[in-house]
């Protein structure tokens, strides 16, 4: 079990600079906005989710986890026409999850990164069929291999992502 | 109590923060109408992630604008000569072909006017700058660099010189989202060019805009184009969508969808224009720029026909200038050319009126006599002599009991012609007409 937290050190928790905070989630969002303009296909790559993602198996505590993962959901709405909340519910559950994973996982790991995010992606895009497609009752299209490319690619993106911010934390023992 | 809130104090957060979301999105779904523009606390929310996220989108874009800009510009140089002429080419032929085409205008105006539809001219448009889209696949929205202070309202269609891109959603104070029509919950107005099939169209789940729910036709081909219908009350008619893709079957029922392929390019979007005023009658512009195309098209169209202007040419100054002593006020009579090979409908092959009988034939004789038998027409074979017989001159009457004179005959003659019966034997006997049907 490589992939399993054994040690303190590795359980450790991080902490950001209260720039990076604020910076990153806003910045993630400008970006996609951005990107996905010029870029073709680059709505495939969720950059919000990343930074959810990362936020949570850093820090490990999932009520704050969970909140951050409301807060950039929701700006992730905005910039949208759907209803806000969509955005907000899912990534407050993957933020949840995702602390509540990265207590028992070595989450140093470029590994264990990789599959996290790959199986974090997946979930996030269940939470949405589930609440778009049967609690709103509105279309959204569910096709397997597109789900699964798309998990892929952000997998791919997260870990290098996740390293870039690795230089901005500082760690507290 | 208090170790149970400690116990699942994670839980609990999470659970709150899901209800509250629920909440949230139970009282926007319960909206009379989804697609409306934002009220209240949402529209605040959406004013402020778009209020921060948008300036550094706007300077990113402005910043690779530039550079793009200045790098293209000495591109464009290089070129620019070559274009100068082609393009001046092209504008010739554009010129003619807008002269052909502002008579159709007219008639089609005329035509719909005699119908009753009302034809919507853009009077007003307001160009934008794309500088950011929703970035995910389920909301195809952009964000524009023009909002309310611009004078951009929501529902104002959005388009390109190629083709429609949507309609503005929630506009902000220097922003504003726009729907495209590639988005599920979009709606246009839609109709085939050819086939003049009217329809909705929408995207589908896959950003893909599609024709939904039309009536199985063999007419509707690949590559026909799809033009707006107008009966959206948001796109003015007869603008460019797109054309179409190829005809998909839904799974249940028997209608179908039409997938079009958009005329503008909904994923490589820069500028944009705003349509932000439109109405029945045709601008001032647009009426000006028509008399200017005819005016300039006859120009080009003697310069490219040197033949209309020989100078070689013979002057008819001597026919076009006025008779001496008419009054200047007075144009002369037009009279028609001369006939190469003159007929029977040649007016000046036809003797006066005054020369006429009623009923008498003209022969080549007459014409002859009139001096306009200048070439040799084709006759009709006669019947006999008798054919060409002047009328005037009374027929061989036929042995046997001398029939009565019809009742025309009894008519009052002319005195010169037919000297009444009381002046004694007349000088030439009253015409007789053969018995019908023989002995």
């Amino acid at each position: 079990m490589v992939l399993l937290a054994s040690s303190r050190h590795e359980v450790g928790a991080k902490s950001f600079p209260v720039l990076v905070y604020i910076l990153v989630p806003l910045l993630a969002l400008g970006l996609q906005s951005l990107l996905s303009l010029h870029l073709n296909r680059f709505d495939l790559i969720d950059l919000p989710l990343l930074i959810t993602i990362y936020y949570a198996i850093t820090q490990r505590e999932p009520v704050s986890a969970t909140l951050v993962g409301a807060v950039i959901g929701i700006a992730q709405d905005g910039l949208t026409h759907n209803a806000l909340g969509i955005f907000g519910i899912s990534k407050a559950v993957i933020g949840y999850s995702a602390a509540s994973v990265g207590v028992r996982v070595d989450t140093e790991n470029h590994g264990a990164r990789l599959l996290l995010t790959f199986g974090f992606t997946l979930a996030q895009t269940v939470v949405l069929w589930l609440l778009q497609r049967h609690m709103l009752g509105q279309q959204y299209a569910w096709h397997g291999v597109h789900e699964v490319i798309r998990a892929v690619a952000n997998a791919l993106v997260g870990v290098v992502l996740f390293a870039l911010l690795d230089q901005t934390r500082r760690t507290e023992y | 109590m208090e170790s149970f809130f400690s116990r699942y104090r994670n839980a609990l957060v999470l659970i709150t923060v899901l209800v509250a979301q629920v909440i949230g999105l139970a009282v926007q779904v319960r909206r009379p109408d989804p697609n409306a523009p934002d009220k209240g606390g949402v529209r605040v929310i959406r004013s402020w992630v778009v209020g921060i996220v948008t300036p550094p989108e706007m300077l990113l874009h402005a910043t690779g604008r530039g550079i793009r800009g200045a790098w293209m510009n000495y591109i464009d140089l290089i070129h620019v000569r070559k274009q100068d002429k082609e393009l001046k080419e092209e504008l010739d032929r554009l010129r003619l072909e807008e002269d052909s085409l502002a008579e159709d205008a007219r008639q089609g105006q005329r035509l719909q006017a005699l119908l009753g539809f009302r034809e919507k001219y853009v009077y007003r448009t307001i160009a934008a700058q794309v500088i950011g889209t929703s970035g995910t696949e389920q909301s195809q929205v952009l964000l524009i660099d023009k909002g309310s202070q611009d004078g951009i309202k929501p529902d104002m269609p959005v388009i390109t010189p190629d083709g429609i891109v949507g309609k503005t959603r929630d506009v902000f104070r220097h922003t504003s989202q726009v729907l495209e029509i590639s988005d599920v919950t979009s709606g246009a107005g839609v109709i085939l060019e050819k086939t003049r099939i009217r329809g909705v169209l929408r995207g589908d789940t896959w950003g893909q805009p599609e024709i939904v729910n039309v009536s199985p036709d063999e007419r509707i081909q690949r590559g026909e184009a799809v033009l707006t219908s107008g009966g959206d009350a948001i796109y003015p008619r007869g603008l460019a969508v797109g054309t179409v893709e190829r005809v998909i079957p839904q799974p249940e029922g028997t209608l179908v969808n039409v997938r079009v392929r958009p005329a503008a390019n909904l994923s490589r979007l820069e500028e944009v224009l705003v349509i932000s005023s439109t109405g029945a009658e045709m601008p001032s512009e647009m009426q000006q720029d028509l008399s200017d195309a005819e005016q300039k098209a006859s120009d080009v169209l003697a310069e490219k026909l040197p033949s209309r202007a020989d100078p070689n040419a013979p002057t008819d100054e001597q026919q076009d200038k006025p008779p001496a002593g008419n009054d200047a006020d007075v144009l002369p009579p037009v009279k028609p050319p001369q006939a190469l090979h003159p007929d029977h409908y040649t007016p000046s092959d036809t003797p006066p009126a005054t020369d006429l009988v009623p009923g008498q034939r003209i022969t080549n004789a007459q014409s002859a006599a009139d001096g306009n038998e200048s070439a040799p027409r084709p006759t009709r074979p006669q019947p006999g002599p008798a054919a060409n017989t002047p009328t005037t001159k009374p027929a061989v009457t036929p042995a046997g009991p001398k029939p009565k004179p019809p009742a025309t005959q009894a008519a009052p003659k002319p005195a010169d012609q037919s000297p009444s019966p009381a002046n004694g034997t007349p000088s030439t006997p009253p015409p007789t007409i053969p018995p019908q049907g023989g002995a």
